[in-house]
């Protein structure tokens, strides 16, 4: 009941009401003198410091559903959830020259989206569109999973209700003002509060992993309390170590997952929103901070098995919500005055991603569908305004989505997500290096990696579920004899790499017209300083550049 | 929009600003993380960590190491 819980829900109250302070006060912080635009609105003026950016794209990047799920997977499945540590480690090496690119061509152009770049570059209004429309598909459910990081922490605190309005009450209240401080202040918002949420994180975090192991015996004995409970289960891809049959899957996973990240229309948003090339570029070596931190709480699942946590009763009769064990695990080892101010941190820790993802899906809808398709005269204002009550529409969306369908569904949508996103790698992340790709061919690329991975989810089943149950792609059904399973998005990419190449040749030898390219190479070195990168007033590629000077 | 043919103006000039031997470095920590035979295993333990996880978490030391080193090393060449 939530009377055993009162401290903590006061805590974690009073943390809520001062984050959403400064969320409205964020408007004001470091001001433009007109926010009726979207480089101010949607970028918070194009001009974050290191610092600022660590904290915007770490508090983007990690979310809350994160912090939940990781641990869970760790605590369900054992080492195959240490997988988001890898994943995080790739990423940076990986993406360390090509983003820098895709900021020079960005500020010398005006582009806010990926979408407008793979326009620009290729000349292609349908492409962009595509981008575009997966950039919000898969987008959506994954603001819908950061309610279901704070729904977590709310059934955790005992304050949710029986009825389908009282269980969900508190986060559509979250959510509300959520709504209300993005619209006022833009991408300022979640800037402002990430300080919060990631220095609450980092506290409660550090604090976690020097307290807890103490408290369980130490990590001998929670190592070997996970190794029991896996030893005891019948499923055969558990345990503290890989098997056989699970690395390719695992090696699979921590690299197509980092290939996909960038290419998510919120993680280009904090990218976008920094100052020069050289606060991208540092923050590459500051960013893996967050990883340390993931790994440390992914550890935390086998805390939870040595501390005995059983999970909370899911949303049908007889499941578990495994996302529950970190809530439940913080409830029982810490005094309740910290628990709430961990509870704080996962239920901020949602509000930051959340309000960037949804600027981002508003900015795509803007700059790549209304001034597209639907008002190609719009002035910044317009635009800005656009933005603004899409980022709404968007909340209530992934509100409706969590309140009114079974969670499952958005965690399988944000499944497929992962996969759809890699889709658009050979126009936005390899046209930043080459045009070489047709651009007929890089759409025909996309419907057959996007039919070949939608195709290998829906076959993918369980024990427990017939179709999309993981991303897990067994490795016979391509005929193969083995036990190996492979990540879906990679074969999904590969052949998207594939026919695009194929039709590419093809379109060549029967001389189709390509289009024109709106870039110049050395758009892509453009740094701070430059004459011709100006944040602002610049609306799009086409128009007339001012004399260098 | 003057540039007919996009290919023709990527000269040697303008590609040598991002270009350095050094960016191979990056290589190294993204090959040598998705090698499992490298860490997945339990012996030698660290402060009670099977090998899988505290050489995982190592694996982070190496990544920033070579970013750090890589921006470094190509700062000036890069910049302008």
């Amino acid at each position: 009941m939530w009377r055993d819980h009162l401290t903590e829900i006061i805590i974690f109250t009073l943390l809520f009401l001062l984050v959403s302070a400064m969320g409205f006060v964020a408007a004001r912080w470091r001001a433009p003198r007109d926010m009726a635009h979207l480089d101010e609105w949607g970028l918070g003026g194009r001009n974050f410091g290191g610092w600022i950016t660590w904290f915007l794209v770490g508090g983007d990047l990690y979310t809350a559903y994160t912090f939940v799920a990781v641990p869970a997977l760790v605590f369900g499945a054992g080492a195959m959830g240490f997988f988001a540590v890898p994943y995080t480690i790739v990423i940076y090496p990986l993406v360390f020259l090509v983003l820098v690119r895709l900021w020079s061509v960005s500020h010398r152009h005006g582009f806010v989206t990926p979408a407008d770049f793979v326009r620009s570059r290729f000349d292609s209004p349908v492409l962009a569109l595509l981008i575009a429309i997966t950039g919000i598909v898969a987008t959506m459910p994954y603001i819908a999973l950061q309610l279901v990081g704070i729904e977590s922490v709310l059934k955790a605190m005992g304050v949710t209700g029986e009825s389908t309005i009282a269980r969900h009450l508190p986060i559509i209240v979250a959510f509300a003002i959520l709504a209300a401080y993005t619209y006022q202040s833009g991408l300022r918002a979640p800037a402002l509060i990430a300080f919060v949420k990631d220095s609450l994180i980092y506290i409660v975090i550090l604090v976690a992993i020097f307290w807890l192991p103490y408290k369980l015996g130490g990590w001998d004995d929670i190592f070997a309390a996970a190794d029991a409970k896996f030893d005891a289960s019948p499923a055969p891809g558990d345990g503290v170590l890989l098997n056989a049959n699970n690395q390719l899957q695992y090696v699979t996973l921590a690299f197509g997952s980092a290939l996909a990240l960038f290419l998510y229309p919120h993680s280009l948003t904090g990218v976008l929103a920094s100052r020069n090339r050289d606060v991208i570029k540092r923050n590459m070596s500051a960013l893996p901070a967050y990883s340390l931190l993931l790994g440390l709480i992914a550890l935390l699942g086998y805390m939870a098995i040595a501390a005995d946590v059983t999970p909370l009763p899911g949303a049908k009769e007889g499941t578990t919500d495994s996302n529950t064990i970190v809530p439940l695990l913080f409830d029982q080892q810490f005094p309740d005055w910290f628990a709430g101010v961990a509870y704080a941190a996962i239920g901020i820790g949602a509000l930051v991603p959340a309000a960037i993802m949804s600027i981002a899906a508003a900015n795509l809808f803007t700059r790549n569908i209304y001034k597209e398709y639907l008002r190609r005269d719009a002035t910044p204002a317009q635009e800005a305004n656009v933005s603004k009550i899409t980022s709404l529409v968007v909340k209530i969306g992934a509100v409706a989505c969590i309140v009114f369908l079974d969670p499952q569904f958005s965690i399988d949508l944000q499944l497929i997500g992962g996969v759809i996103i890699l889709q658009t790698l050979p126009a936005v992340a390899l046209g930043l290096y080459t045009r070489w790709f047709h651009r007929g061919a890089l759409v025909a690329g996309w419907v057959a990696g996007m039919g070949l991975g939608m195709w290998m989810l829906y076959q993918i089943s369980s024990p427990t579920r017939k179709h999309f149950a993981g991303s897990a792609f067994p490795l016979e059904k391509f005929g193969f004899d083995t036990q190996k399973t492979i990540y879906v998005g990679i074969v999904a990419v590969l052949v998207n790499l594939l026919v695009a190449a194929l039709v590419t040749l093809l379109l060549r030898a029967v001389k189709v017209r390509d289009g024109v390219d709106g870039t110049q190479p050395d758009d892509y070195f453009a740094d701070e300083g430059d004459p011709r990168v100006t944040p602002g007033d610049r609306r799009d590629a086409d128009a007339a550049p001012e004399p260098v000077a | 929009m003057a540039a007919p043919d996009p290919e023709a103006p990527l000269t040697a000039s303008s590609r040598a600003k991002d270009k350095s031997p050094w960016n191979w470095l990056l290589l190294v920590p993204i090959v040598v993380p998705l090698v499992p035979a490298f860490f997945n295993g339990d012996s030698p333990r660290l402060f009670g960590f099977p090998r899988f996880y505290w050489l995982q978490l190592a694996y982070i030391v190496l990544g920033v190491a070579t970013t750090t080193v890589v921006y470094q090393l190509t700062k000036r060449r890069g910049d302008r």
